[in-house]
């Protein structure tokens, strides 16, 4: 019988501190029961010194006193019970049911934190996910297996984007093979919430949805748990049952602050902006468990979604999660104010894994050039833009002139696409073609003679 | 309880906090020294002692270590198991094989697996060079086996032993553990020559003396090669914010680089980078030797979301391998992607261990920390005589982007070569995103008489005029933002056109295109010395008054912008042919305009 302690002797925050504590262990999950009312709140043990032992609490630790509750150590790790019952189910984060239905029993528990998968046993992305959007397929062409954040701002159309890729994405539907999402909101509003939801049954994919909700008024400390109880349920679908997994996670941004708050409370030194030091290796610790593995069938795509404070892509939020991840779709404001849908800025957003999973065999043999061609031909329109805020476009040269149409082409017809539209790998690649012949032949030096003479066709 | 087991060579825990965890009863520890930690046994390194108390650093996830469990120390540091069986192979930051480890474990990496290293068992065809009565002396080499293909170990007394041989076995298949020679030293101790040697990992191993570097170590890059040359047993820095790059051009340094040995750290980056050199490098072929370029290679991977203790161990554990290779001769070329990681781990540390902190929350040892890491390059006499290098290329994840960040900062003290990545240069997808404005490289003077005696008088000049004329079209581009193109007068609108030219088609290089991916230094130099023909005869063209839209024939700019992947590297003719068609052309034109 484990011992039971009644006496808290500090409450700062999320965290609570009690003493003359024996036999636990690093990480053990801890309940405390309120003696009043008989409910029971969840914590973690996060530090051990002597006897004194620090409990991160996953609720609100409001109404906490000194002898008003029993800590009782429960002797196990955070493990939730697999299954696949999991789909189609609501949970809040730290993996209890809220959608009145029956809590989940299996045999099979996991671990909510995970293991580092070993880089011999990965099996490197190569398959392609149509989206059917055109400046991702094209651009930063989305791979099964990749974790491919969207980097956002207040207010921007993300969790459409992130709906349309849920809608659209052809993750295996022809082989036979099985497809699920799961769905994680740390810190969202309720309406965000609902939106998702609703997608979802537009979509005839809730029964293969499985759902984290944390609201924004949810207690923080759930929000360390949230992510990672929706990537265990991920490994268990993908690893164990085979499955092709979308994850996607909303928002990031709500998941560091909390990291940060909880680490201020822990009176840790702060690196930048007050986050920690080790948020790098607690993002990895989540952004890494997507991947696909060399003997099972299944695959974790991950579609984490943050908004930038103040539209900083230098904040630490999306510095450190670029540097995790296999890329980034950036959402741009002055694109949005313009009315483009889906707001993609080109130049910024990259997919690091498509070089191996596009071209012949995969899309199209031009569509690496094509790819090449658009990005530097966008960013020289940039360059003609800031020359013509200065002297007009009138004054510009005849070159320079077809750059600025090409640009506006570009937005309106290559970027712009309806929310229910979608549009295949090859109609995107014909579309792209279609908007360089608006430039001049001689501006074009990133397209190989061979993809010129099939496809390049210049309207007189 | 464990507490019973309480003697005095065993420490107790008594507190634990993420990977550093605290002992009681640990007075007899040494500072450094290897522990294992609980009934699991985890992996950890001693490294504050404080009369009775000592701290744990350990490589393993602490979850479910509970205060009361033991502490046994191992008697030595962390060290290495240096032989052959190092090539070919990938480990993790502490030297365990992640094969074997996915042997126990199929999928993931579970803690209390205990230490394990190179294969004890596998036999190696042995040739033993040393005879009775031979007098060794530390680093002399005693016998050889060939490692891989291209690759032979050369077996070498270890540092500080030395005798006379006494006993040698015959030729023939042994393991590493396996007594080869005995020797005897003046005090007429018996020691014993095994393949395989132990070193710890934060001792630089000793040699004979620096020596001056003066070859180039030669990548296939254009930008690197013949802009920012890196010398063998230098130091270079590769600074650049998400998305421009580094590990690219790392994995390009170490597929293409005309070193031996290749040492390649992935310090706490992305696992599926790590699955990818896996699965590419066997597949290529290293120019130099034409077998595959996994045959020369170390991997050393600590993925993000691996233990970040061991990912500090993993820098060093890169290091000593490099120099234990450099040792027998080689020249070894090491890559760390990315020692942001490694800093950020030693700032995680320095945290639990509640040290002050001095800028950004990074200890204030960052800086010399950093020193002797890229110390640990340079160019050496061995101890056995021979001559052995290690150039030492260190990626740098600046926070933001921004390269005034303490570990960007003070690595550009300690390094010699400066390879500055631009994220505009990224956007435009011109790769490798190398800023010529903002990298510099030491090592222009000291290898300028090797450029001119291997590859062209002028080359070293060539160059500079080239980079000059860079310089120059920035300054004109700020120009050109404000009134535009057309304005300028014709000699600096052809600056223009042929900075343009060097920009496509000479600094980007397509990494995806055989061809481009890797260029001999020959022809690194035909094309620019063509690229700078191109330009005088303009100028001839200018002097007549003949305006730029008249100097820039379509067909010959088109040609200069493919020419990388139009003219094979074996076969340059295609560069004469294209001067010809120069001549032809502003013949003509400058004809035209004489008359």
């Amino acid at each position: 019988m484990k011992k039971e302690y009644l006496k808290i002797d500090k409450v700062i925050g999320p965290l609570i501190e009690i003493s003359e504590v024996d036999d636990v262990f690093y990480g053990e999950v801890v309940d405390i029961v309120d003696i009043d009312t008989g409910s029971i709140k969840k914590g973690k043990v996060i530090k051990i010194e002597e006897k004194n032992v620090i409990i991160q609490v996953f609720q609100n630790t409001a109404g906490l006193a000194a002898g008003n509750s029993i800590i009782k150590f429960t002797g196990e790790a955070f493990n939730l019970p697999m299954s696949l019952d999991l789909q189609g189910r609501i949970f809040n984060g730290v993996g209890e049911p809220i959608d009145n239905g029956s809590a989940i029993f299996s045999a099979i528990e996991a671990n909510i934190n995970g293991r580092p998968i070993n880089p011999m046993s990965r099996e490197y992305p190569r398959n392609f996910i149509q989206t059917g959007i055109s400046s991702i397929d094209t651009l930063a062409t989305l791979i099964r297996g990749q974790k491919l954040p969207i980097f956002s701002g207040n207010g921007l159309p993300h969790n459409e984007l992130a709906a349309q890729i849920v809608k659209q994405a052809q993750l295996g539907e022809n082989t036979g093979e099985v497809f699920g999402v799961v769905f994680a909101a740390i810190g969202v509003k309720h309406d965000d919430e609902k939106f998702f939801r609703k997608s979802f049954s537009e979509a005839n994919i809730m029964d293969h949805v499985v759902m984290f909700v944390n609201y924004a008024d949810d207690p923080i400390a759930e929000r360390i748990t949230t992510p990672r109880c929706a990537l265990t349920a991920a490994e268990y679908l993908a690893f164990e049952k085979n499955m092709h997994i979308l994850v996607v996670m909303t928002d990031m941004t709500s998941y560091c602050e909390a990291l940060r708050e909880i680490s201020s409370a822990r009176e840790e030194v702060p690196s930048r902006k007050g986050y920690p030091g080790y948020m790098y290796s607690d993002l990895a610790s989540l952004y890494e468990r997507a991947g696909m593995l060399k003997d099972r069938k299944g695959s974790i795509t991950f579609l984490p979604i943050l908004t930038m404070p103040n539209d900083d892509i230098t904040h630490p939020i999306p510095d450190l999660t670029g540097y995790i991840t296999e890329g980034q779709i950036v959402l741009g404001r002055d694109l949005f104010q313009r009315s483009i849908y889906p707001p993609v800025a080109v130049l910024p957003s990259l997919s690091r894994l498509m070089k191996d999973g596009i071209g012949e065999g995969f899309t199209r043999e031009d569509h690496a050039d094509v790819t090449n061609q658009l990005f530097a031909s966008y960013s020289k329109v940039q360059e003609v833009r800031a020359l013509s805020q200065i002297i007009g476009e009138e004054d510009l040269s005849q070159t320079d002139k077809k750059y600025m149409a090409f640009g506006r082409a570009f937005e309106a017809e290559f970027l712009n696409q309806g929310f229910d539209e979608s549009r295949n790998m090859i109609e995107s690649l014909d579309l792209g073609w279609q908007l360089l012949s608006l430039l001049p032949l001689t501006e074009l030096d990133r397209l190989s003679p061979e993809n010129i003479e099939k496809y390049f066709s210049q309207e007189s | 309880m464990v507490a019973s087991k309480i003697n005095k060579e065993i420490g107790i825990i008594s507190a634990i906090n993420g990977p550093v965890i605290k002992g009681k009863n640990m007075s007899s520890f040494k500072m450094r020294e290897m522990v294992t930690v609980g009934e699991k046994q985890l992996i950890g390194e001693v490294i504050v002692l404080e009369g009775d108390i000592g701290t744990v650093q350990v490589y393993e996830e602490t979850e479910g270590l509970k205060t009361g469990e033991v502490i046994i120390p191992t008697g030595r540091p962390l060290s290495l198991k240096l032989g052959p069986g190092l090539l070919k192979n990938m480990f993790d930051g502490i030297q365990r094989p992640l094969k074997k480890i996915q042997e126990i474990s199929p999928v993931y990496i579970p803690e209390g697996i205990g230490l394990m290293s190179i294969d004890e068992k596998k036999l190696w065809d042995t040739t033993i060079t040393a005879k009775l009565g031979d007098v060794l002396a530390e680093g002399n080499i005693f016998g050889l086996v060939q490692e891989t293909e291209v690759i032979q170990n050369r077996l070498m007394v270890p540092p500080n032993v030395s005798g006379t041989v006494v006993e040698v076995v015959k030729n023939g298949l042994y393991t590493i553990e396996a007594v080869l020679v005995k020797i005897q030293d003046e005090k007429k101790e018996i020691k014993e020559l095994k393949m395989a040697q132990e070193w710890p990992v934060r001792t630089p191993r000793p040699n004979a003396y620096r020596r001056e570097t003066l070859v180039p170590l030669i990548t296939g890059q254009r930008v690197i090669d013949i802009f920012f040359p890196i010398a063998k047993g230098g130091t270079a820095a590769i600074p650049g914010g998400f998305g421009t790059g580094k590990t690219m051009t790392q994995h390009q340094l170490a597929k293409w680089s005309d070193a031996d040995i290749i040492v390649y750290i992935g310090c706490g980056e992305r696992g599926n980078e790590m699955t990818e050199v896996i699965e590419e490098f066997p597949k290529l072929l290293d120019p130099q030797s034409g077998k595959s370029i996994m045959e020369r290679t170390v991997l050393i991977a600590n993925t993000s979301n691996m233990p970040v203790a061991a990912r500090e161990a993993s820098i060093y554990t890169g290091v000593t391998i490099a120099e234990y290779y450099r040792d027998m001769g080689y020249a070894v070329a090491l890559m760390a992607d990315s020692t942001s990681r490694w800093a950020e781990a030693l700032r995680e540390i320095s945290g639990r261990l509640e040290e002050m902190p001095a800028e950004e929350g990074y200890p204030a040892y960052l800086p010399s920390r950093i020193a002797e890491f890229y110390e640990r390059a340079g160019s050496v006499e061995t101890l056995g005589g021979g001559e052995g290098s290690i150039t030492i290329i260190g990626a740098v994840s600046p926070a933001g982007g921004d390269f005034s960040e303490p570990v960007t900062e003070n690595t550009k003290r300690f390094v010699n070569v400066f390879l500055a990545l631009d994220k505009n240069l990224a956007y435009a997808r011109h790769y490798p995103a190398i800023n010529w404005l903002e990298s510099y490289s030491g090592y222009i003077k000291i290898l300028s008489d090797w450029y001119e005696d291997n590859v062209a008088e002028d080359c070293i000049e060539l160059r500079n005029k080239m980079l000059e004329l860079l310089y120059e079209e920035n300054k004109l581009l700020e120009m050109v933002m404000l009134v535009g193109e057309d304005v300028l007068p014709d000699d600096q609108r052809w600056i223009l056109e042929i900075a343009k030219i060097i920009k496509v088609g000479y600094l980007q290089q397509n990494a995806y295109n055989k061809e481009d991916t890797y260029v001999p230094l020959e022809k690194q130099y035909a094309m620019l010395k063509s690229i700078e023909y191109l330009y005088e005869k303009g100028r001839e063209g200018l002097k007549l008054g003949i305006p730029t839209s008249q100097l820039k024939d379509i067909d010959i700019f088109n040609q200069f912008i493919k020419m990388k992947y139009t003219i094979p590297n074996d076969d340059l003719g295609g560069i004469d042919r294209l001067k010809d068609d120069i001549d032809r052309f502003y013949d003509k034109l400058l004809k035209k305009y004489v008359d």
